[in-house]
């Protein structure tokens, strides 16, 4: 039997919105009982992307998030719901029965990824069924994975080693995470490169202001001793530390042979462009 | 999936797709689903690494929302009247925009277009009947607007309306006259660039340049992957752009915010770093190009204005700081560097400010210090130059061979037999009509020679236009200062006018009389993906498969629209010319001449075609790349398909298109039609701009619009016809129960004014005010602010009322008519300055 899941990279997500447009395409409207009713055709969205913009002046970074049901191990929304209305198909897919789940908004309160919307009309909580209706009519990828450009938007079978997914999970390791695992509802959705914070800046030497320096060690540490790090300015003078421990205290020095050092210590809870590090003699 | 659905193939402007339709309704819009035997990726190899496409057909965000779009909420459904328009009795001209509007008949509406047509025939012949086509509602060469439209209006003798370049106007005004390619309009050949790219470039400058926006037009989202590819590879980017775009988002590249309009400072000053560290390509500039000595004196202050453009000088100009610009020139010239502009090659807002002639000219003249044309170096949009077969031809929509009223497969060539030489020009069409006559240079789109650009135009020469057909789309969001084209249709030089669309939009409301035209998805018709013809001739490089589909009738017409074709033939019966408009073919008969007329026709038969749906084009086992001016750089004659090079194949094929056949640091074409025009020299000179950083206007309206090409729609189309493209919130904004067209603001800026994101804003100046909703963002640097152009909807507080604030997000009413120069007839709409303030309390 398969295991599907649906993996998310973000650092190859450019937000073009494809996947959103084609979950719409796929639901709005249509039925596809016994596995989901019609989704309203207007204002719902079984999958939607967050924008994330980070950092100040031209240091910043936007990243794209998607975000859809997270299809849990541990349905949090099944607590709440009537015998039957949540399960969980052999293949993993979480599945809220149109039928038997009538009526029960408790499930749209009860997700943690606040995933699932409230069909008023039809009095239904609904949410993305990973396209199940198509696979289970021999199709082999879902609609939005279908039409991501990118190969950021990745479907398949965790049992089977050669899918994309299980080649990804592979190939990208331990920088795998799933979202907010502390809820505890243990997602099988998966993401690379969710945004963390970074530190960026900028190094001039106040001797010669008409040029970048480039190559400059930049060192950082966080004050706690729990890290530290190293890279050199590029052509620009620019560098960078991403992937920092939010609210963290951190140290930067940058050094040049033949400048004194400059340091700074910053307080990284949110992405910080720390501006121009001076160098001088 | 139900057995009872039916799965029909058909084309748009953002690519091929598979139309599922069950009970006569469209329940799917899928990527065209292409059988797997039929796909045979080409592969690049690249530094021991192998590139190859996925199996898959990309198409534009847009098109996913195809089956949205054909059930709009915005269709056109009957044909209508406006209820206090009486061809025989009060025209009320001054009431369009205002009035609402009765259902007609077919039979009442081709009566009262046609009478008024015969009647404007009789008494002033056909010049007195203009019409004007929006590009791109629908794709399909037979239904196309080159085709019906053109055949019919022409037919009529009609006044036709250039169009201005308006996506690539800098490089069609200037950067022809230092590298030729006028026959692509100034963008340069695209061919085999990703391979170069991969396998030669270290570094690429993105320049006014947003290739996951703009898409290669038409390409959809093929050559996403490509950047991925160049992402993953380590190739450095480098973004000039006062917008963090959403393609330096995507590739995390370094941002470089020039002040709007500052940009041709800024190259000007990488040039100066070149010349003074002695870092250009001296042998490249000695034996390929002309009048480097000219240029240099200028640059290096020798010149008349006696100003070095120095990296300080620029910083100044632009806000980059000194350091950035020199460090930024040496990296440049110490690396293979691609220069990366605009959608094709050749588009991105700089292009369109009041020096936009000069930019365009300064990046030619930056990669030609450089070695233009040599492995690595190129300009490249990144959108164009896949491995492609570009010998088997098929009909596009821009070559006489793609078009009824052209191609050899009519027997009457009626768009080439219409007797006016009476011509109007979209930029200055509002102006013509209002007072009656007008003068301008050029003639639109100037493919066929360089000295097309130069001639003279005078308005009216045989009777001035009292109709105007327009079709698909609307002027107000795309074109400059467009609160004239509402004065404009209220004015009573217009004694009639019609709109013939498929959905509403804002220019729609100014008819006399309103045609419901239907989809593409609702007649038959046939296309290739991407394939515009013309001046981007092999356009489908911009594909990883090159596709063309027999796009078939999904659903019948909504309402009672109709197809283009039909509605003209009924309006030509009415004027008893059906005959000679249609010579006896149904469109469909159209269509299959247009296939057997292809190189396709010999591979496959119609009939297989037709059933089938599609047919992918394979590229050849023996494939040999050719890059874009490498045969240039080598002195060989010209060796891409880059078929509309009139030196190809010539005794002179390895000149370019310029007088003197190389890159023309100073114009010669320039110098001997225009010496002493000051807006256009002949070497490309910094002006401050009449409404830039700086100018009078500036003082009184501090902040500086750009106004770039949409995300997530394409022109005017899919804005406001698609419920579900209006919800994408980087689109549009609901608040309050209406969706807002979003303004993006620096924080210090809107802290200054007192904004927060959500905020309904006027933006104002001296030409107009248009509400948006507020977007805080550092993706724009303090002074500019940045909000779309292409607003589908106009929807001013008081209906049709020119100067009342539009609620829709026509940004384009507050940019300026005024043209880069007199006798360069380009648009400056990002040369534009204007003021925010809340709106709501």
């Amino acid at each position: 039997m398969a295991r599907y899941a649906l993996a998310f990279d973000i650092e190859k997500c450019t937000g073009c919105y494809s996947c959103v447009l084609a979950c719409k395409d796929e639901y709005a409207g249509n039925d596809h009982l016994p596995l989901s009713a019609a989704q309203p055709y207007s204002e719902h969205n079984w999958l939607t992307i967050k924008e994330v913009e980070q950092g100040q002046g031209t240091k910043i970074k936007v990243d794209y998030v998607p975000m859809t049901c997270q299809h849990c191990e541990n349905p949090l929304c099944a607590t709440v719901a009537p015998e039957g209305a949540v399960y969980t198909r052999a293949d993993g897919i979480v599945i809220i029965d149109p039928d038997k789940s009538k009526g029960c908004k408790e499930i749209v309160e009860a997700c943690p990824y606040r995933v699932v919307s409230w069909n008023e009309e039809a009095q239904l909580a609904q949410k993305c069924t990973m396209c199940a209706h198509m696979l289970d009519n021999g199709e082999t990828t879902t609609r939005c994975a279908e039409c991501c450009p990118t190969g950021a938007l990745i479907f398949g079978d965790l049992d089977d080693p050669n899918s994309e997914i299980s080649k990804f999970m592979t190939e990208k390791g331990d920088r795998v995470e799933a979202y907010k695992p502390e809820l505890g509802a243990r997602p099988v959705v998966r993401y690379l490169g969710l945004p963390k914070v970074f530190i960026a800046g900028e190094v001039v030497c106040a001797d010669t202001p008409a040029e970048c320096p480039g190559g400059v060690k930049v060192r950082i540490a966080a004050l706690d001793g729990s890290m530290s790090a190293e890279t050199t300015t590029d052509f620009l003078g620019d560098f960078e530390f991403k992937n920092l421990e939010c609210n963290q205290q951190y140290r930067v020095t940058a050094e040049l042979q033949g400048y004194a050092p400059v340091e700074l210590v910053v307080r990284a809870n949110a992405s910080k462009n720390i501006g121009e590090l001076v160098l001088t003699k | 999936m139900s057995t009872q659905e039916q799965v029909f193939t058909s084309m748009t402007n953002g690519g091929p797709i598979s139309v599922y339709v069950k009970d006569g309704k469209i329940v799917r819009v899928r990527p065209l689903q292409i059988e797997e035997n039929d796909y045979k990726p080409w592969v690049i190899e690249a530094d021991g690494k192998t590139y190859s496409p996925p199996k898959a057909v990309r198409v534009a965000p847009p098109v996913q929302a195809e089956r949205n779009r054909t059930d709009s909420y915005n269709r056109i459904l009957y044909p209508l009247k406006r209820v206090d328009f009486d061809p025989n009795g009060e025209r009320n001209p001054e009431n369009r925009g205002k009035s609402g509007y009765e259902r007609i008949s077919w039979d009442e509406a081709i009566t009262i277009v046609s009478n008024e047509m015969q009647r404007l025939i009789v008494n002033y012949g056909g010049a007195s009947i203009s019409g004007m086509t929006s590009s791109h509602h629908n794709w399909g060469i037979v239904g196309y607007k080159m085709g019906p439209f053109s055949r019919f209006m022409n037919m009529l003798h009609y006044t036709p309306v250039f169009d201005n370049p308006d996506s690539w106007e800098g490089w069609h005004w200037g950067a022809t006259h230092t590298y030729g390619y006028y026959w692509r309009l100034g963008m340069p050949e695209q061919f085999d660039l990703l391979e170069d790219a991969l396998k030669n470039t270290e570094m690429i400058v993105l320049w006014s340049n947003d290739p996951d926006s703009t898409r290669g037009t038409y390409s959809g989202q093929e050559s996403a992957i490509w950047r991925v590819w160049v992402k993953e590879k380590g190739i450095k980017t480098v973004f000039i752009d006062p917008f963090y775009n959403y393609t330096n988002a995507a590739m995390d590249g370094t941002w470089l915010p020039p002040r709007p309009g500052s940009d041709t400072a800024l190259a000007m000053a990488i040039a100066y770093t070149w010349i003074v560290e002695e870092t250009y390509d001296k042998e490249y500039v000695e034996a390929r190009t002309v009048g480097f000595d000219e240029f240099r004196d200028y640059i290096l202050g020798k010149g008349e204005d006696g100003l070095a453009k120095t990296p300080a000088w620029a910083a100044e100009k632009s806000g980059i700081a000194e350091r950035k610009i020199v460090s930024l020139a040496r990296e440049w010239a110490s690396k293979r560097t691609s220069l990366s502009c605009g959608s094709r090659g050749g588009e991105g807002g700089a292009c369109r400010t009041a020096d936009g002639m000069d930019w365009a000219r300064m990046m030619v003249l930056l990669q030609a210090m450089q070695g233009l044309g040599k492995p690595g170096i190129s300009i490249w949009g990144m959108t164009m130059g896949a491995p492609s077969d570009s010998d088997k031809w098929f009909p596009a929509y821009a070559e006489p061979q793609g078009m009824m009223g052209k191609a050899n497969i009519a027997q009457r060539k009626l768009s080439n037999e219409n007797k006016t030489k009476q011509r109007l020009f979209r930029l200055t069409l509002p102006e013509a009509i209002m007072r009656g006559e007008e003068e301008f240079y050029g003639e639109g789109f100037c493919g066929q020679s360089l000295e097309q650009q130069f001639t003279k135009q005078t308005y009216p020469i045989e009777a001035p236009v009292r109709m105007f057909y327009r079709y698909g789309g609307s002027f107000f969001g795309t074109m400059v200062d467009t609160s004239k084209w509402v004065k404009m249709y209220q004015c009573p030089n217009l004694e009639m006018v019609v709109a013939q669309d498929c959905w509403w939009s804002g220019e729609t409301k100014f008819a006399d009389i309103i045609l419901p035209a239907c989809t593409g998805l609702e007649r038959n018709d046939i296309g290739e993906w991407a394939a515009c013809g013309g001046y981007t001739t092999n356009a489908h490089i911009g594909n990883n498969y090159r596709v063309i589909a027999r796009q078939q009738k999904c659903v019948e017409p909504a309402g009672e629209s109709k197809s283009d074709y039909e509605i003209f033939t009924l309006l030509a019966d009415r004027l008893g010319k059906k005959e000679l408009f249609t010579e006896g073919n149904t469109e469909d008969d159209w269509a299959k001449l247009f296939f057997e007329s292809s190189d396709i026709a010999k591979d496959v038969s119609w009939e297989e075609f037709n059933k089938k749906g599609y047919h992918v084009v394979p590229v050849p086992d023996n494939y040999k790349p050719t890059p874009s001016m490498r045969w240039f750089v080598e002195g060989r004659p010209c060796d891409t398909p880059d078929t509309g090079n009139p030196k190809r194949g010539t005794e002179k094929a390895h000149e370019l298109g310029t007088y003197s056949g190389k890159i023309e640091f100073s114009s010669v074409s320039l110098r001997e039609n225009t010496p002493d025009d000051p807006e256009r020299p002949v070497i490309p000179h910094y002006r401050e701009s009449w409404e830039g950083y700086g100018s009078e206007p500036h003082k009184r309206f501090p902040l500086q619009l750009i106004s770039p090409h949409p995300r997530f729609s394409f022109h005017t189309h899919y804005d406001n016809h698609c419920t579900w493209i209006n919800e994408i919130p980087l689109h549009r904004v609901e608040k309050n129960g209406y969706r807002w067209w979003p303004v993006r603001i620096n924080p210090e800026d809107a802290r200054e004014r007192n904004l927060q994101t959500g905020d309904i804003v006027e933006l104002y100046n001296d030409r107009g005010s248009v509400l948006c909703i507020t977007q805080v963002t550092e993706r724009v640097p303090a002074g500019t602010i940045h909000s779309y152009a292409s607003s589908a909807k106009y929807d001013p507080v008081v209906p049709g009322k020119a100067d009342s604030p539009d609620k829709a997000g026509c940004v384009n009413i507050l940019t300026p008519s005024k043209m880069m120069g007199r006798m360069v007839p380009g648009m400056t709409p990002n040369s534009c300055v204007c003021e925010i303030r809340k709106w709501e309390a």
